[in-house]
């Protein structure tokens, strides 16, 4: 299970890098939500894998056999700030059109 | 605590000036004076302790990890010098007074001065050193803001600047200086720093400290060769001058050979270094005060040759010579202050400061004459004034110098011929200025300033005379103490008395004296041969090459770095994050762990084969766009039901809701920029970025392995047992973590979203729209009936859902944010099945009110704990009960949480509101309109 987790962390991180390098604004973004999906799993990860766990504390459950809550918490809060930053980027990156006449990333169509 | 407030006074005060001086100069000047005085009366009150040989210590923890503490410590040493910081900074702060003109900022100037005063009280009363480089780098800023007080003038910014520039290397290197000096010694402390003169000496680390500390001194004292920066802060006005550049600032060097001296001065390196600098700057710097016809630039380096003879004093690391250095250091500070005054006075009076442009004053300024007179005659070392004094026992100490026994003739020969252009060079500030036939006309007719002027310059002088004959009923107590803290030991005798008989220096003086006006009375072949045989090598050419070749190679790398860019800034960021995380990779190896691994089994292999595929038909289908919208939101349902795989129920649900949120939200996107990328950029960057991403990629999942496969320790233990009753009162933990234990974060969170929301706002209504053509082609295509039909009932149903959740969150999974999301997305989907006029006609409220009652309602929550003396956000330990509703403690959270759903709900609706109702602006760009509707808070 553990080896599925990390080698789903190393594809996505790899295709969000990959798309992130891209020259163009929205495969830019497209890129940051791969690489937020992948450092979200990546965090989650960091608190062990644990399928059947209960997440939910119920009488006659021992302590130790729940899932660590914290990660989740942070991952949580992750997943909202990814989205704010997410859509501040979006706007960004139409703004930037707006101004610009173009989407490239650097501002201005490059002469091949 | 008398002494923590002396040096708190000045900075207390420090804007007191600035706040008046709207009432006037008197005003300005009263409010620096004040403190200064109570300071000084502070100061005296601690006296006859310190006299005695009392050692006032007294010290506070500050940051003990760092071994910075608050302490202070008033010795003889450091009362001398707070003794001539404050006594000189009161006469300092009278002359201001009637030297500022009208149009000087006076309340500015007099704060400065304050702020000036405390930091170097700080650096002379510090018992800490770490604490006192603190302060030392404080006197160097402000410093700069005196220098450079006539901002309006080209050379008083220049030689701030290089004030602050060689000062401030110089407290950078002494303060690397001082954390190598505490680590040998082990603590920071002076007390035991000084205790400690043999382990330093007979350290490895001792030559690279010393230099370390000594560049410090050096710089700040103005040494040879970092001296240049003196004479070129003459552009200061002349208060400043006579406070900084004679009495205070650039003695702090001084003090610091002085302070450190019995726990530096044993090594033989200490002598070279100290002695050989001090004794060349004494002499070269004597040479060039004679020709400077500045009167300023000759009191400068007249005032650098002085330091040398203090800094050289101090390197012959004798008991005797410490006293008369110590003795100097008084003495000097009082004639040169008086006779920087007096510059200033005959500046202010006659508009010139030109040696050559003066002369003859002596018929209108006979007062300011007969100070200049005793001042330059005790800088010369006549009898029956105080210079002469320490200058005779300075010619004795050459004459015994330890290390010299092999060449005993050079250092007292050097020092003669130094003593001989000082004499010099005090004939021709006397002689050139008030008797010699002016060779120009000065801009106004010179007449004496008023008392109040004088005043000031006339207490020094007559400090200097009262010395000069009568050393044993003045100076001799404070010298005794001052120097009884530099020895650390016995005091040497040494006698004060103005006639030692016919001895060796008695003739070095007399030398001195008739060479100097033998010197003068050639002065005119001299300065003709001066004309023709003048180094070109100045320390200031060398200093403006080097900061010339430093700014080059700045602008030069910044050119290579910043190419403007994007694209390639990325690609160096992630090159240095891979570059920072292999390196403990190359360090340590990898092994993974040997935890027992989890069972797998097929459902979860065939997700994660889907999970491949989708992450990898997003990079492939990237150029088409809305493709590889469809590919990125498969990935994300994935990833939920990933969560739910993994036990994290309020995961799945977040990712779930934000999922439709961000796909709608870059389905948006694509109104406005185009729906398909070309194709473009060479193979050659394409194969660095699959390089750099493949690399990255496995870097996250080798790490995330390397962790999974190693036993957990984790502090989560605390928040499972708390979770429920009595201290978080609920069991659902994520959500007790998020509103309670952590809620601090997640205010901020919120924080962070709102945030995000205003800035979109903004940010499209400044936006022109009409500039792009095409965008503003929107699709005629009817709304699809099934849609709108099934949309609008729905609606009331996953409100409800919405709440459901949100209620339960504390005990099941749900919470404030999953509620606001899931919320959201039933009010957007009305826009999206029946249009934004229909759903804005509908639906009346303002979205960015409602974020921000929820971040109220939030607050307002957390705040509650302030009514029971708690602090912010502390929700479950208010006890009481309120009727019909229950324990408090659960309606304060719910009211949290409900604020955070309010917030979400508020923020979301607010950014793709914004978005969608881009499209709608069909009207022509107009500026007008655009400033009213620019206006984000207008409902």
């Amino acid at each position: 299970m553990e080896a599925l987790i990390a080698s789903a962390i190393a594809v996505l991180g790899s295709c969000g890098i990959y798309l992130v390098l891209r020259e163009r604004t929205f495969t830019v973004i497209l890129g940051l939500a791969l690489l937020a999906i992948s450092v979200n799993l990546f965090l989650l990860s960091m608190g062990r894998v644990a399928p059947g766990h209960a997440p939910v504390i119920e009488e006659g459950i021992e302590l130790v056999s729940y899932v660590d809550p914290l990660p989740q918490a942070v991952v949580l809060t992750a997943i909202v700030i990814g989205f704010a930053m997410m859509a501040f980027v979006v706007v960004l990156s139409i703004s930037a059109h707006f101004v610009t006449g173009t989407d490239h990333l650097d501002g201005e169509e490059q002469s091949p | 605590m008398t002494v923590l407030l002396i040096v708190l006074l000045p900075f207390i005060g420090v804007l007191l000036p600035v706040v008046v001086q709207r009432y006037g100069r008197l005003a300005a000047t009263l409010a620096a004076g004040v403190p200064t005085l109570v300071a000084f009366a502070l100061l005296m009150s601690l006296a006859p302790s310190v006299l005695a040989g009392e050692v006032l210590v007294q010290s506070t923890s500050w940051v003990p990890a760092l071994g910075l503490s608050v302490g202070l410590r008033v010795d003889g040493l450091g009362f001398l010098f707070a003794l001539l910081i404050l006594g000189i900074g009161l006469l300092v702060i009278q002359y201001a007074y009637y030297y500022l003109s009208e149009e000087d900022p006076a309340g500015r100037f007099f704060s400065y001065l304050l702020l000036f005063m405390g930091a170097m009280l700080g650096v002379v009363l510090s018992e800490n050193v770490l604490l006192m480089a603190l302060f030392w780098e404080v006197t160097s800023l402000s410093s700069f803001l005196l220098i450079g007080y006539w901002s309006q003038k080209r050379a008083a910014r220049q030689g701030a600047r290089m004030a602050l520039t060689i000062t401030g290397l110089g407290g950078l290197s002494l303060f690397a200086g001082l954390v190598i000096l505490g680590n040998i010694v082990g603590s920071y402390e002076l007390t035991e720093i000084l205790a400690s003169g043999d382990q330093i000496v007979a350290h490895d680390w001792y030559l690279p400290m010393l230099i370390l500390v000594l560049v410090g001194a050096f710089t700040k004292s103005a040494q040879f060769p970092f001296h240049f920066w003196l004479p070129n802060a003459m552009t200061a006005p002349t208060p400043v001058s006579a406070y900084l550049h004679s009495a205070t600032m650039v003695k702090a060097g001084v003090f610091l050979l002085a302070r450190l001296h019995p726990a530096l001065s044993g090594g033989d390196a200490w002598f070279y270094l100290v002695g050989g600098v001090g004794i060349t700057t004494m002499c070269f710097a004597a040479y060039v005060a004679f020709y400077r016809h500045d009167l300023k630039g000759l009191l400068a380096y007249s005032t650098i040759s002085h330091l040398g003879m203090i800094t050289a004093l101090f390197g012959f690391g004798t008991a005797g010579a410490a006293v008369v250095g110590v003795f100097h250091i008084m003495n000097h500070a009082a004639f040169k202050a008086s006779l920087f005054m007096s510059a200033g006075i005959i500046d202010h009076e006659t508009g010139s400061r030109d040696i050559r442009v003066l002369g003859n004053l002596r018929r209108v300024m006979p007062y300011t004459m007969v100070l200049v007179f005793l001042g330059a005659a005790a800088m010369a070392g006549i009898p029956l004034l105080n210079g002469f004094l320490s200058k005779e026992l300075f010619l004795k100490e050459t004459l015994t110098v330890p290390l010299m026994a092999g060449t005993p003739w050079l250092i007292p020969v050097v020092a003669t011929a130094g003593a001989v252009f000082s004499m010099a060079y005090s004939v021709r500030l006397v002689h050139g200025v008030f008797f010699e036939e002016a060779q120009g006309k000065t801009p106004k007719e010179g007449h004496d300033p008023s008392v109040g002027m004088l005043l000031p310059v006339a207490i020094l002088v007559a400090i200097c005379v009262a010395v000069g004959v009568a050393p044993q009923w003045t100076a001799a107590p404070l010298l005794a103490a001052g120097a009884q803290s530099v020895i650390g030991g016995e005091l040497p005798s040494y006698s004060l008395s103005l006639w030692h008989g016919f001895t060796m220096e008695l003739l070095m003086s007399a030398i001195a004296i008739v060479g100097g006006v033998v010197v003068y009375t050639q002065r005119a072949r001299l300065y003709a041969f001066a004309e023709r045989v003048w180094p070109g090598l100045t320390g200031k050419a060398v200093f403006e090459k080097t900061i010339e070749l430093v700014v080059g190679a700045a602008a030069r790398l910044t050119a290579l770095l910043e190419t403007g860019s994007l694209q390639r800034y990325l690609a160096l960021l992630f090159a240095m994050a891979l570059a920072a995380g292999a390196l403990p990779f190359m360090q340590y190896g990898f092994v993974s762990g040997s935890q027992e691994l989890a069972p797998t089994n097929p459902v979860a292999i065939a997700v994660w084969a889907l999970l491949i595929v989708a992450a990898l038909a997003t990079v492939f289908t990237h150029r088409h766009r809305i493709s590889a919208i469809i590919c990125l939101s498969v990935v994300g349902l994935l990833i939920s039901i990933v969560f739910v795989y993994l036990s994290a129920p309020d995961l799945a649900l977040t990712q779930l809701s934000v999922e439709v949120v961000t796909v709608l939200l870059l389905l948006l996107a694509l109104f406005v920029l185009p729906k398909v990328s070309p194709v473009e950029g060479s193979p050659l960057r394409k194969t660095r970025d699959i390089g750099l991403a493949a690399l990255g990629g496995l870097g996250m999942g080798a790490i995330s392995w390397a962790v999974m496969t190693r036993p957990q320790d984790s502090i989560s233990q605390f928040y499972l047992e708390n979770a429920t009753y009595p201290v978080g009162g609920g069991t659902n933990v994520v959500n007790v973590i998020l509103v309670d234990f952590r809620g601090f974060d997640t205010f901020g969170e919120v924080a962070v979203l709102i945030l995000a929301a205003f800035g979109i706002c903004t940010m499209l209504r400044y936006a022109n729209h009409t500039f792009v053509e095409g965008v503003l082609d929107t699709a005629d295509d009817r709304y699809p009936v099934v849609l709108v039909s099934a949309s609008r009932p729905l609606l009331a149903l996953i409100l409800l859902m919405a709440i459901f959740i949100f209620l339960r969150g504390h005990y099941l999974p749900g919470g404030g944010f999953i509620g606001g999301l899931v919320a959201s997305v039933a009010l957007i989907m009305q826009y999206l099945a029946s249009g934004i006029d229909w759903a804005n006609e509908r639906m009346r409220l303002n979205f960015r009110s409602v974020a921000v009652v929820g971040m109220l309602i939030a607050m307002v929550a957390g705040s509650v704990a302030f009514l029971m003396d708690l602090p912010f956000l502390t929700m479950t330990l208010l006890g009481f009960t309120i009727p019909l509703v229950g324990e408090s403690d659960f309606v304060m959270t719910l009211l949290f949480d409900l604020g955070i759903f309010l917030a979400v709900v508020g923020s979301t609706m607010t950014i793709l509101s914004e978005l969608s109702h881009m499209q709608e602006d069909k009207e022509p760009y107009d500026r007008e309109t655009r400033a009213e509707e620019a206006d984000p808070w207008k409902p």
